[in-house]
């Protein structure tokens, strides 16, 4: 556990140093929100309608714009070998990437998304809810990420691959998370939906370590 | 006590070797010889846990050693062609995973890098990257060195102080595997030769 917490303080202090790859995505992700008005017009009962799936979307595709250098900067200078050797199995070794990976891209999504769905005219009661479902989102979109990316590790044009792979495999985060905000600004419950992703949360917790400390060791073959 | 029965590995789809066996005693040193691409790295990383062996045992102290490749990997320190040094960190910082802060500092201090110790570790030139990467090897202890090409770019006076580090080391009954071209100021080492299972 101890070096869990170590190898994790390694990521988040690598993270700080490299501080405009971090903002990248953050600034990714405010940027093509805010293009949405821009395109369709500034029609408040228009975009309040579509806010939901433009921020989980945008957040999706934030969430991958880190991925490719997640473990490819390791590969390539030899630290992964090193990590594999640390002493920590190798699921927990893509654990903790996945762990940093939220922390750096996923919490930060999750604080620019209220500002943005009050910029977008969402519905307030609707906002909570959204905010609500993208927490355990994020969480998700972290772990398929690190799993996708520890398996394409070492595969040329890897970075190609990488969105192919994951955005098939968060198609439910997505449909469950808007579902959540429109069942809100409908009138409906958003309980059944927010437990479904949190479900999917619970699943990908201990699944996508493990694919991903695969992949890390085939990759070091 | 390390031992290799009949090992074998694969680098992609070519055998490099197969059937060798040799045997380490505690505080001894082996010494991998042999012509490039005759299999010295990858014989290194099997040994590592970090390649796989096709066919063959690793025994340590009479025990399966790749069976719980996490409890291996606790008694193994690699140094390989790569200096794992990440440039955003500082030298300091880049040991900070492996060790506490004395334990750091007495690293430091053994490679002769503990006056750049708070400098980015993109400033080292190529030779200082190398003492870097020993440092870590001596920040903790461990039973088994695999040490890949370990002399590489370092000058005169470091690879007398390397030579140090080896000797307590084996002095402490830690084991030491290197593969080299160049003289490594090991004593009383065996060499032991790929050259001849390369074919």
């Amino acid at each position: 556990m101890t070096t869990f917490l170590a190898l994790l303080a390694r990521e988040l202090r690598l993270s700080l140093r490299h501080g405009t790859d971090t903002l990248a995505a953050l600034l990714f992700f405010v940027i093509a929100a805010a293009l949405f008005p821009l395109a369709i017009g500034p029609a408040p009962e228009t975009l309040g309608r579509i806010a939901p799936g433009i921020i989980w979307v945008c957040a999706l595709l934030a969430a991958l714009l880190p991925l490719d250098r997640l473990f490819g900067a390791d590969l390539e200078d030899g630290s992964l070998d090193l990590l594999l050797l640390s002493g920590l199995p190798a699921s927990a070794v893509a654990a903790a990437k996945a762990a940093s990976h939220w922390l750096v891209t996923g919490v930060p999504l999750l604080l620019a998304a209220g500002p943005l769905a009050v910029m977008l005219r969402m519905p307030e009661e609707a906002i909570p809810v959204l905010l609500a479902g993208l927490l355990p989102g994020t969480v998700v979109l972290s772990l398929l990420g690190t799993a996708g990316a520890a398996l394409v590790l070492g595969a040329r044009r890897g970075g190609v691959l990488l969105p192919l792979l994951v955005l098939p495999l968060t198609a439910p985060v997505l449909i469950f998370g808007v579902a959540a905000a429109d069942a809100v600004s409908g009138g409906l419950s958003a309980r059944p939906h927010l437990l479904l992703l949190f479900a999917l949360c619970a699943g990908a917790l201990p699944l996508c370590p493990l694919a991903a400390g695969a992949g890390l060791r085939s990759a070091a073959e | 006590m390390l031992q290799a029965q009949g090992l074998a590995a694969f680098r992609g789809e070519r055998l490099v070797f197969a059937g060798l066996s040799f045997a380490v005693p505690t505080g001894g040193a082996l010494l991998l010889t042999g012509p490039n691409g005759s299999g010295k790295s990858t014989l290194l990383r099997v040994l590592a846990g970090l390649g796989r062996a096709e066919a063959g045992r690793l025994l340590w102290d009479g025990a399966d050693a790749l069976a719980d490749l996490p409890s291996h990997a606790a008694r193994v320190r690699y140094l390989g062609h790569q200096d794992a040094v990440k440039p955003g960190l500082t030298v300091a910082e880049n040991l900070r995973f492996w060790g506490g802060a004395d334990a750091i500092r007495r690293a430091l201090e053994a490679v002769d890098l503990l006056r750049l110790a708070d400098l980015p570790a993109r400033m080292l030139s190529a030779g200082q990257k190398r003492r870097l990467a020993i440092a870590r090897l001596a920040i903790a202890q461990a039973a088994l060195w695999l040490l890949d090409e370990p002399t590489l770019g370092l000058d005169v006076a470091s690879v007398a102080r390397f030579g140090d580090l080896l000797a307590a080391h084996r002095a402490r009954g830690g084991i030491v595997v290197a593969a080299t071209h160049l003289p490594l100021p090991l004593e009383s080492s065996v060499e032991f030769s790929l050259a001849a299972t390369a074919a």
